[in-house]
């Protein structure tokens, strides 16, 4: 089997609040000093997922596809030291700034280009944007069928079994093949690569591709193609300044704290 | 100037969700004189479309085959709605149905949706919506270049304003196929009251140590009263598979909006905020004085929270 796992950079989503800043002038996420970029953890579990099927069948292969600048290589090369055969990264000032639908039209076209796919594992939604909508958008781009927020992805002979995470518990799933999948972190820990892997994987080579080599117009892609306008991106208002219960005793604080909710009249 | 407004709706035991009547009122108060409809799909859907005060229309099927939700099945339905209604902005609830309508919805009409609203507004005819993102730590506010605009929102962003229900009912047609196939449900919510519904949630984190730190939670919520708290969790401690992921509170959780919110043993991440941040009265419990949890508190103990709170037990039990 062909699985690619499609792989974004992200500023830190552990930023304490404190370090996290934005330019407002350009509507931007101002890196924070000293933070490094990092693999959304929701793709590194979509990769585990994908090198379990890998794993489970023999002669399978897994390409990782990046839509990024430069520094996004690292997130390729995250992937391909946990056991990922390939690494695309698809790279052009044209993709920059765009929306879910130019990100997943994008990654679509790349998909289509390897022509052998099999199934698409995405995080369920990137850990900076939060969207959720890219694995589902592959899907619609490519006319194949989805499932998302998957707590465990198997097999049978008529494609995927999936448990995915539901409002009220889980729920049961079969799907045919090709389709994508998204994973949650529910689905647990990606594997740590070891030292051998991670230095076989900075000698890989990383294919790149551009808006050309993807048949695709500048005008479709990146900023130039979105259809929804980040208009104001700023910091919410913080909060109440917190009263700490007096007392020398749990008991003290105890009795201080319940007072107060009572004179709130909230319990 | 009158806009259209269509709202995808979801039912829960024949009755609509009270997101799906919080949004068609949202939609009321947003369509400026224009036509408000509203999508029911599944068993008893003509019947609790009357329970839809704001809307003029309602779009709806029967059909026992939607009562499973199966985005290819809905789609066309929904589809076959947007052509009549032709709305310019379609609402739908940040749920697990709308999570994956609404992209796989924008695609089919050509257009885009925002995630996770808090607000949608008209801007002089344009409308705006309004989001969470970095994890809460940043809010962010889109347009849209093409129509319609959509948008999956939040529970509890707009009031349910109540009112007449619909003079129309326009039937949908049946459930057709699904490549995907449901084969299992396994409800893992606990019984009674949800933390969505609490008007008291008491949450646990990574810093109870152990599941059993729980019973401790637990004990705090039926000091309050079963029938006003709820127990929720962090995500380290749904990770550590100490508390069901059903009772995840925040992000890639749940959204809480209870009069009282305790957090026991919680950081404070923005990720776990952005489910409890609406709350009216949070209260922390932490040992920890510089956590971030006290930065949105409005009432913090800082202590152990294995002597703190059993002695919060004992002061609700003086009554
Ligand atoms: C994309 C993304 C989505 C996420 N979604 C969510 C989400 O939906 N919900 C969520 O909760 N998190 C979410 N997270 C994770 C979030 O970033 C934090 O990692 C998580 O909320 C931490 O949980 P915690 O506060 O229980 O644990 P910790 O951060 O480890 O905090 C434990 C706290 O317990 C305190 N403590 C320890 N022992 C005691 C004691 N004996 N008495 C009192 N206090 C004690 C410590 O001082 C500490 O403040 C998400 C992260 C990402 C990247």
């Amino acid at each position: 089997m062909h699985l690619v796992v499609c792989a974004k950079q992200i500023p830190d989503p552990e930023t304490p609040p404190s370090a996290f800043r934005i330019d407002s002038a350009t509507n931007k996420v101002v890196p924070a000093q000293g933070i490094a970029p990092v693999l959304s953890q929701f793709d590194g579990i979509a990769a585990e997922a994908a090198l379990r099927i890998k794993e489970a069948n023999a002669g399978s292969k897994v390409t990782v596809i990046s839509l990024g600048a430069d520094s996004a290589a690292a997130a390729i090369k995250q992937v391909l030291a946990m056991g990922a055969d390939e690494g695309v990264l698809l790279n052009d000032p044209a993709f920059e700034d765009g929306d879910s639908y130019t990100t997943a039209k994008t990654l679509a076209s790349a998909i289509k280009k390897l022509g052998d796919v099999d199934a698409v594992f995405c995080g369920r939604q990137a850990a900076d944007w939060d969207m959720g909508q890219v694995g589902l958008l592959i899907a619609e781009e490519l006319g194949w069928p989805v499932s998302i927020i998957a707590k465990s992805v198997g097999q049978d002979a008529s494609g995927l079994t999936i448990q995915r995470v539901v409002d009220d518990g889980f729920e049961n799933v079969a799907m045919p093949l090709p389709g994508v999948v998204t994973v949650s972190n529910e689905f647990g820990e990606p594997r740590y690569p070891k030292l051998p892997q991670i230095m076989a994987a900075a000698k890989k080579t990383v294919t790149q591709w551009k808006t050309d080599d993807l048949g695709l117009a500048a005008s479709e892609v990146g900023a130039a193609g979105s259809r929804l306008k980040l208009e104001k991106l700023s910091t919410p208002p913080r909060g109440v300044a917190v009263e700490i219960m007096p007392g020398d005793t749990p008991a003290e604080q105890a009795a201080a704290l319940v007072a107060k909710l009572r004179a709130d009249h909230v319990i | 100037m009158a806009r259209n407004i269509l709202v995808v709706g979801e039912l829960v035991g024949g009755q609509p969700t009270p997101t799906t009547l919080e949004l068609v009122s949202g939609a009321a108060g947003l369509a400026a004189g224009g036509n408000v409809s509203v999508t029911l799909l599944g068993t008893g859907a003509t019947a609790a479309a009357a329970a839809c005060g704001g809307a003029g229309t309602a779009y709806a099927s029967d059909d026992a085959g939607y009562d499973t939700f199966r985005a290819e099945q809905w789609l066309p339905a929904v589809e076959a709605a947007l052509d009549q209604a032709n709305p310019d902005l379609v609402l739908i609830s940040q749920s697990t149905p709308g999570r994956e309508l609404g992209p796989r919805l924008a695609h089919r009409r050509n257009t885009a949706v925002a995630m996770d609203c808090t607000s949608i507004v008209d801007e002089g005819g344009a409308f705006k919506a309004t989001r969470p993102a970095f994890g809460g730590n940043a809010v962010a506010t889109y347009g849209f270049a093409t129509t319609p605009a959509m948008a999956t929102v939040r529970a509890k962003s707009f009031e349910i304003a109540g009112g007449a229900g619909p003079s129309s009912t326009v039937a949908l047609p049946g459930a057709g196929e699904s490549r995907t196939n449901v084969t299992g449900h396994e409800q893992v919510v606990a019984e009674g009251l949800q933390i969505t519904d609490a008007s008291v949630v008491v949450s646990g984190g990574r810093g109870l140590g152990a599941a059993e730190g729980f019973e401790m939670v637990e004990a705090l919520a039926n000091a309050i009263g079963s029938d006003k708290a709820a127990v929720g969790a962090s995500r380290a401690a749904v990770d550590l598979g100490w508390y069901p992921p059903s009772q995840q509170v925040g992000l890639t959780g749940k959204v809480v909006t209870p009069n009282v919110y305790f957090a026991i043993a919680i950081s404070g991440a923005s990720q776990h905020l952005a489910g409890c941040s609406g709350s009216k009265v949070i209260v922390a419990v932490n040992r920890d004085a510089d956590a971030n949890i006290f930065n949105v508190a409005k009432y913090g103990i800082v202590g152990d929270y294995k002597t703190i709170v059993p002695a919060i037990i004992e002061e609700l039990k003086k009554g």
